[in-house]
């Protein structure tokens, strides 16, 4: 199967590497979602990752996080297979994803939205210890995105983009070594945008490498190292940004 | 206010019932009061998974009649002899609740994966499946009902119904108090998770199958303790009422008049509702106590669908969802993760 041997040869794995894709496939029924998919992130990188729509970036997330099993091919993720876990163990190993359409808790505060990762993930790795602390993080989490003045409030009282702060936030209170922003700036202002990206800019400075998959070009380009296309359900290009959107293929993927 | 306090507060509360009925002088008051208090039981049981989980479970009465049936099977294993056969009724609220609570585990087992009016239908299967098996189990009496010789007087209490009503007191405050303690607890954040949504709880560090397993299965310990002492009370067990219909529904409005996401709203709903049905049982008709549930379910759809806690609330600070999302974690420490 030269599939195989592509997929080795796009895979090979450095002692840095945080997450590894070998040979990943997913199937819906006769339908081929992802076909072959390999990829490496180092720890601390930003990667963007873009394709059309139904391209299958939101299977590959669905997939490294556990919410969809795959059927073909192997996730590792600092060191360790998560084949058959769960998807609150991956959260707990330090895997921390943002939904494409924000799912906030909706009968629960603001405030504890933000302490339910840190009840069940933050606590179950043992670095908490008291109810203040985890008080004192659920204030500090929102300040840091600017919510602090509605901790008490319902996720209905929210606008579009303190939703997707929210939901990021929530994202960020599980500690993750890595974090998957599924499109979180979708349908945002521009300046909007620019909070977002502040946001995961700091993130990434705080040493937590960050995977942001979005269709705004400009966010994506100001935002990414490195940067992978998906289109129909296979990687078609990786590497420097500008470099990636040069290739004729993806040109060809995103033009017709 | 602390776990022990709001125990103790329970308690007197509970003994001041217990010596007012007393005071009243008519035993009819126990065997009225005594159907309240197992529907107290039965409705904070049943919302623990209904309510804080979002799992509406329509098989109150299979789990309620497993308990009750466990006692006659006891009984039944014991035989009529002379001996002093009555084994006290918190063992018997054990073992039942044991049966029950490994069905409730079972059950969760296979049916968990189901979501919306698909579990709730398994669950009402599962009643039937039940009920067809204790139909055709001689032991227990099959479809002609288990006789149950209760004791007419005890030392120290007086009549049995005085004890089974003071039993089931207890068992209300307990269930009423384990129900509290969830709410506040890591536990009640990851069950309110569940009924908001699974798929983000997951993502963000919620064991969600366990926590959902844990809920049937506590629900079902619960209602199953509740069955326990019936056959004592009722003397003639019969599979059609105990698996009947009665149980399923009030166990069900009863939590929605109340108000589902805490843990007074049950109980507020079966002090209104239970009394409601006992008192026109007396003076119309206890054919029309299932009628004044259509009614009452109705109007508060209608009035108050976030129940009367709800509506409280709402009067009180024009929001009532806020009151939900001000609740604090009890413990000091987030202790070991269920």
């Amino acid at each position: 199967m030269s599939s195989v041997m592509n997929s080795v040869a796009n895979g090979t794995m450095t002692n840095t590497d945080l997450l590894q894709i070998d040979n990943l496939g997913k199937r819906f029924g006769g339908f081929v979602a992802l076909e072959n998919i390999a990829l490496s992130v180092a720890a601390g990188e930003r990667l963007g990752l873009i394709g059309p729509n139904g391209s299958g970036k939101s299977t590959l997330v669905n997939c490294i996080c556990g919410t969809l099993k795959n059927e073909q091919g192997a996730v590792r993720f600092d060191g360790r297979k998560l084949d058959g876990l769960e998807a609150h163990q991956r959260t707990r190993l330090g895997l921390a994803r943002s939904f494409q359409l924000p799912r906030p808790f909706v009968s629960l505060s603001l405030a504890d939205n933000i302490r339910i990762p840190l009840l069940y993930t933050v606590a179950a790795r043992g670095t908490i210890h008291s109810a203040r602390e985890v008080e004192d993080r659920c204030h500090h989490l929102l300040g840091e995105v600017g919510l602090e003045a509605k901790a008490q409030r319902l996720p209905r009282d929210l606008t579009q983009v303190e939703m997707r702060k929210l939901e990021l936030a929530r994202a960020m209170a599980a500690q993750p070594k890595l974090l998957i922003a599924d499109e979180a700036m979708a349908g945002l202002t521009h300046s909007e945008i620019e909070e977002i990206l502040t946001l995961l800019s700091r993130l990434n400075d705080q040493g937590v490498t960050i995977i942001l998959i979005e269709h705004i070009m400009r966010a994506v380009m100001s935002f990414s190292r490195r940067l992978v296309v998906l289109v129909s359900g296979k990687k078609i290009a990786d590497g420097a940004p500008d470099a990636v959107m040069r290739d004729p293929e993806v040109e060809r993927a995103y033009l017709g | 206010m602390r776990t022990p306090t709001f125990l103790l507060i329970c308690l007197a509360i509970a003994a001041a019932v217990f010596a007012g009925s007393i005071a009243i002088g008519n035993d009819y008051v126990f065997f009225a009061g005594y159907v309240i208090l197992q529907y107290v039981v039965l409705s904070t049981a049943w919302n623990i998974l209904g309510g804080y989980c979002g799992y509406v479970n329509f098989g109150t009465a299979a789990f309620f009649a497993l308990g009750a049936y466990s006692t006659v099977a006891i009984y039944k294993l014991i035989g009529d002899n002379e001996l002093p056969h009555v084994i006290p009724i918190p063992v018997l609220m054990l073992v039942g609740g044991a049966v029950s609570a490994v069905v409730g585990l079972g059950m969760g087992y296979l049916t968990l994966r189901l979501r919306g009016a698909f579990f709730s239908i398994a669950t009402l299967a599962l009643a039937v499946v039940l009920e067809t098996l204790v139909v055709n189990w001689d032991y227990v009496g099959g479809s002609r009902g288990a006789y149950v010789i209760r004791p007419e007087e005890l030392p120290l209490i007086g009549s049995y119904i005085r004890y089974l009503f003071l039993m089931m007191m207890l068992l209300a405050v307990a269930a009423i108090s384990i129900a509290r303690l969830i709410e506040h607890s890591r536990l009640g954040y990851g069950f309110a998770t569940i009924r908001d949504d699974e798929l983000a709880a997951e993502a963000s560090g919620v064991p969600t199958l366990r926590l959902k397993l844990i809920a049937t299965t506590l629900s079902g310990a619960l209602m199953g303790m509740a069955g326990a002492p019936f056959p004592y009370y009722i003397g003639y067990l019969q599979p059609d009422s105990t698996f009947g219909l009665d149980y399923a529904v009030n166990s069900i409005a009863m939590p929605l008049i109340g108000g589902t996401t805490t843990w007074i709203g049950p109980l507020i709903g079966t002090l209104l509702l239970g009394s409601l049905q006992q008192v026109a049982t007396v003076t119309i008709s206890s054919a029309v106590n299932l009628l004044i549930v259509g009614f009452l379910l109705v109007f508060f759809v209608i009035v108050a669908p976030n129940g009367i806690v709800g509506l409280v609330y709402s009067y009180w600070q024009r929001k009532p969802e806020e009151f939900v999302g001000r609740r604090h974690v009890d413990a000091d420490a987030p202790g070991p993760v269920p």
